[in-house]
């Protein structure tokens, strides 16, 4: 049997090497991979990991790749913090997306000083409001958020695939289910560094992403509101004790990772698409839940941590195009890469054991 | 077989009078400091139903976990049919024939009565066979359990049954059961009497924990007492009175420890005023019309076993707990009966829970963390919802230096303090604010002595400055030693308080033991 005992310390020197052996060990079992199907080990590994960031516009798009993973787990970081276990990022996200976009096509003649900051705002609000539902339904009825939020994600989707096809759909569109191209006063510009040029499709939208892990980060470890979040999680009775109202936070850290989630929407339909589409988003929010988990549940971790599953799906992307490489295997090794991490941050946490017991299960101990 | 039941068992009906079933000799068993048996020594025979009777903490459990083979005595050996054997786990005792019925059951909710014992039995049996067996089993001892119930639909008494059967079918000889009735009606309290009687009367035997006197005096034959860890005699049942169990069970000596004495008619600071409060599950206890009244500079005990309402009644001061009513609990004067406990330590009341890991403070994080759990509403280490950190670790620092909180690192986690130093530092956060009003439960738990009487102290001190102390314990050496006044709790009812002076340990422990706790108390 194996048997698990929380690790007294946490020592900074395993935290930081516990990171390497995994990419190590992913970099080892994954050439062995692609060595057994006929794939050059070595020149795999360069164009999953190399050959996307070997040039500043792949930088550029690496950190644009990163930037829905990063505003949507900064959120969820807040909720998991707290014990709640919203998973259905993916539907917020897809919420907020059509809230600024109801807002761009409803009002194309505002500037962008007033058009940008109003759908930023509906984003967020649009996010929120996916959120209360299984935040509502927890607080009142009890009811598991995990389901809830999980079911709203897939009513999301055929929201806004409704959407686009009916009522928003641009009439001269072909029939295609777009909608109008939004005006240049809803888009995200990209950014020009002086005299580098544009880094591929670096837009403002990265720099919002990156101040807001770090706002998330002061906001959980240094107000009070961070405060009442961590003790929730960590300590519910004790949290009670203290006199915080643990309705009102599950409430709080909805509307966070909601409101987080939609604004991740706004950017990525107003920064890379310029129109709503059936698809808005690429399972951002899903992945994004590995993203929060990946950066051990805080703030600044998350940027990291977003960062390197974005590249591990540049590089995949990468990977079929040049190699040919099937959409399975570059699946599977980001499996693998996930895992060694999430492994490691176990192995981190907890002293592991292999015990010899006898036969007789848990129950007939007693 | 015999099935008349009687009230009191003739202590030899089916002893064998030649060697015991079970003995154990010179058992002792030590957690760090902590003696929890010292030299115990005891014996069962066949066919007999013998109490262990004791307080909290006295080291019933740890006794009979060595008996079933949970815990393994420093010192001591235990004889089997006079042979000694080593019992290294549940399943050697089993085999020897012991088993063991615990206080929280084992079941699982969704599957059946036979899905839930065949869970338990070597594999091999079918279910129809098992379930034949549960059948002829019930009847047998009349005890009865549909095998094709869920559990779900059970109530506790009935899942208990569901345990004794479970142990049953592995034919033991010894049965152990560790207070069984504190989760039955006493209905069903008179039912699973009859049938442990009959248990009895087919030769098996019952070690019967408990230290409620009245069942010890209706079902069982020989008692043995313990008291801090060491066994303070076992006699027959018969010609005892409930007082003289009483003595035997808390000592006599606490009739001696030096009393404070009771303040000067002082200021009314803190009152309840019959506060009910209806059980939430199975397992809790009904508060019926708590009343306390708590002078300043006055401390108030209030003694009784654990599972008597204890929890209950704290998290209702503590206001985790609220009910509909206002003009319940007041603070000198002003009604907080509808207050949070963030609002209420604001109002100037302070909490000690019981529990200080994940209660009274959050395992996983700092001292000064720590520090701002009850001060988040009333001191300056929140600015403008931003945290102060520096002062928060002034706060922490300010505790742990005033009452003697020893480290073992620079800043350590809550989780790795020992518990005496954890607990100094949860009651040296409340008293270093000096609340009005400071309401602990259990304040040296699980302490080594030096904290207990650090602790005590701080708690002395603050009465002497004016608070009122209200103190649930359950520990009477405490109760005695520094309460004014002492109120007993009971099955959810709180005696009448009395001046700890004209009060003696044998009159507190009937109280505590249930006897004449209904109706006027006399005391």
């Amino acid at each position: 049997m194996i048997s698990m005992t929380p690790r007294k310390d946490i020592s900074l020197y395993r935290t930081f090497l516990t990171p390497l052996v995994a990419i190590l060990l992913t970099l080892v079992i994954g050439a062995a991979i692609f060595d057994f199907l006929g794939f050059n080990p070595l020149e795999s590994l360069y164009h999953f990991f190399v050959a996307p960031i070997s040039r500043y516009d792949g930088i550029g798009d690496l950190f644009v790749k990163a930037c829905p993973l990063i505003i949507t787990a900064t959120g969820l970081v807040f909720c998991y913090r707290a014990n709640v276990w919203n998973i259905g990022a993916e539907g917020q996200l897809v919420l907020g997306a059509i809230f600024a976009g109801g807002v761009a096509l409803a009002f194309p003649d505002w500037p962008a000083i007033t058009l940008m900051p109003a759908m930023i705002l509906a984003s967020v609000i649009g996010g929120i409001c996916w959120a209360m539902i299984p935040a509502l339904l927890k607080v009142r009825f009890n009811t598991n958020e995990i389901l809830v939020s999980l079911m709203l994600t897939y009513v999301a989707a055929l929201f806004i695939d409704w959407l686009v096809r009916g009522p928003w759909r641009d009439p001269m569109s072909f029939g295609f289910p777009l909608t109008k191209m939004y005006t240049d006063a809803a888009l995200i510009h990209r950014i020009e560094v002086p005299f580098i040029g544009m880094l591929g499709q670096l837009h403002w939208g990265v720099v919002g992403a990156l101040m807001l892990s770090l706002v998330g980060a002061f906001l959980l470890s240094r107000t009070i509101l961070g405060y009442k979040v961590r003790v929730m999680g960590d300590a519910p009775r004790a949290g009670r004790f203290a006199g915080f109202n643990p309705n009102l936070i599950t409430i709080g850290v909805m509307a966070i990772a909601g409101g987080a989630a939609g604004l991740a929407g706004m950017i990525e339909v107003s920064a890379s698409m310029g129109q709503l589409q059936p698809n808005v988003s690429f399972g951002y929010g899903f992945t994004a839940i590995i993203v929060a988990f990946l950066a051990r549940l805080n703030p600044v971790g998350v940027i990291f941590a977003g960062l390197i599953v974005a590249l591990a799906e540049l590089g995949g992307d990468n990977a079929q195009i040049v190699l040919g490489m099937p959409k399975v295997v570059t699946g599977v090794f980001k499996g693998i890469l996930l895992f060694m991490l999430l492994a490691g941050e176990t192995y981190n946490r907890y002293q592991i054991e292999w015990r010899r017991v006898g036969p007789q299960s848990a129950l007939r101990e007693q | 077989m015999k099935v008349k039941i009687v009230m009191s068992y003739p202590s030899n009906r089916n002893r064998s009078k030649s060697r015991p079933l079970l003995e154990a000799v010179g058992i002792s068993k030590n957690f760090g400091d902590f003696v929890a048996n010292d030299d115990v020594s005891f014996s069962i025979h066949a066919g007999e139903i013998h109490a262990l009777l004791g307080e909290n903490g006295a080291g019933k459990s740890t006794f009979v976990k060595i008996a079933y083979g949970l815990l393994r005595p420093d010192i001591g050996q235990l004889f089997w049919n006079g042979e000694p054997v080593f019992i290294n786990g549940p399943q050697q005792a089993r085999k020897l024939g012991i088993g063991m019925v615990f206080q929280h059951f084992s079941l699982f909710d969704a599957l059946t009565v036979a899905e839930n014992i065949q869970l338990a039995m070597p594999p091999g049996e079918t279910m129809a066979s098992l379930s034949s067996r549960i059948s002829s089993i019930s009847k047998e001892y009349g005890i009865g359990v549909d095998p094709n119930a869920r559990i779900y639909n059970l109530s506790v008494g009935q899942q208990q049954r569901v345990e004794i059967i479970r142990c049953l079918l592995q034919d033991p000889k010894l049965l152990i059961m560790d207070e069984p009735t504190s989760v039955l009606t006493p209905q069903e309290t008179e039912q699973l009497f009859s049938v442990l009687r009959r248990f009895a009367d087919n030769g098996l035997a019952v070690l019967f924990i408990s230290h409620k006197l009245d069942e010890i005096r209706a079902l069982t034959s020989r008692a043995t007492v313990l008291r801090r860890g060491q066994n303070v005699g076992s006699v027959a049942i018969k010609g005892q009175t409930n007082s003289k169990l009483a003595e035997m069970m808390i000592g006599n000596k606490v009739k001696n420890v030096a009393r404070q004495n009771a303040p000067a008619k002082s200021k009314l600071l803190f009152e309840v005023k019959n506060l009910y409060r209806p059980k939430d599950s199975a397992f809790s206890v009904t508060l019926r019309g708590i009343s306390i009244a708590a002078n300043a500079g006055e401390i108030f005990g209030i003694a009784g076993i654990a599972g008597n309402g204890q929890d209950e009644l704290m998290s209702a001061l503590i206001g985790e707990w609220r009910g509909a009513d206002s003009g319940i609990i007041f603070l000198d004067g002003v009604d907080v009966s509808q207050k949070n406990p963030a609002e209420r330590r604001v109002a100037d009341m302070g909490f000690i829970p019981e529990e200080r890991n994940g209660h009274a403070a959050v395992p996983s994080m700092s001292l000064a963390d720590n520090a701002l759990l009850t001060s988040h509403s009333i001191v300056e280490l929140v600015r403008r919802g931003v945290l102060d950190l520096s002062s928060m670790k002034a706060k922490a620092g300010a505790i742990v230096k005033d009452f003697d909180v020893r480290l073992p690192v620079v800043n350590p986690l809550a989780s790795s303090l020992s518990g005496g130093n954890l607990q100094k530092f949860v009651v040296g956060r409340e008293i270093i604010k000096v609340p009005k009003v400071l309401i602990v439960s259990q304040p040296t738990w699980g302490v080594d002595v030096g904290a207990a009487v650090f602790i005590r102290k701080a708690m002395l001190d603050l009465a002497a400055k004016g608070s009122a102390v209200v103190m649930i314990s359950q520990d009477l050496e405490e109760i005695f030693a520094i309460s004014h006044r002492i109120a007993v709790l009971h099955d959810g009812i709180l005696s009448d308080a009395k001046p700890a002076g004209i009060l003696t340990a044998e009159k507190v422990g009937l109280l505590m033991g249930g006897s004449d706790a209904v109706g006027g108390v006399n005391i």
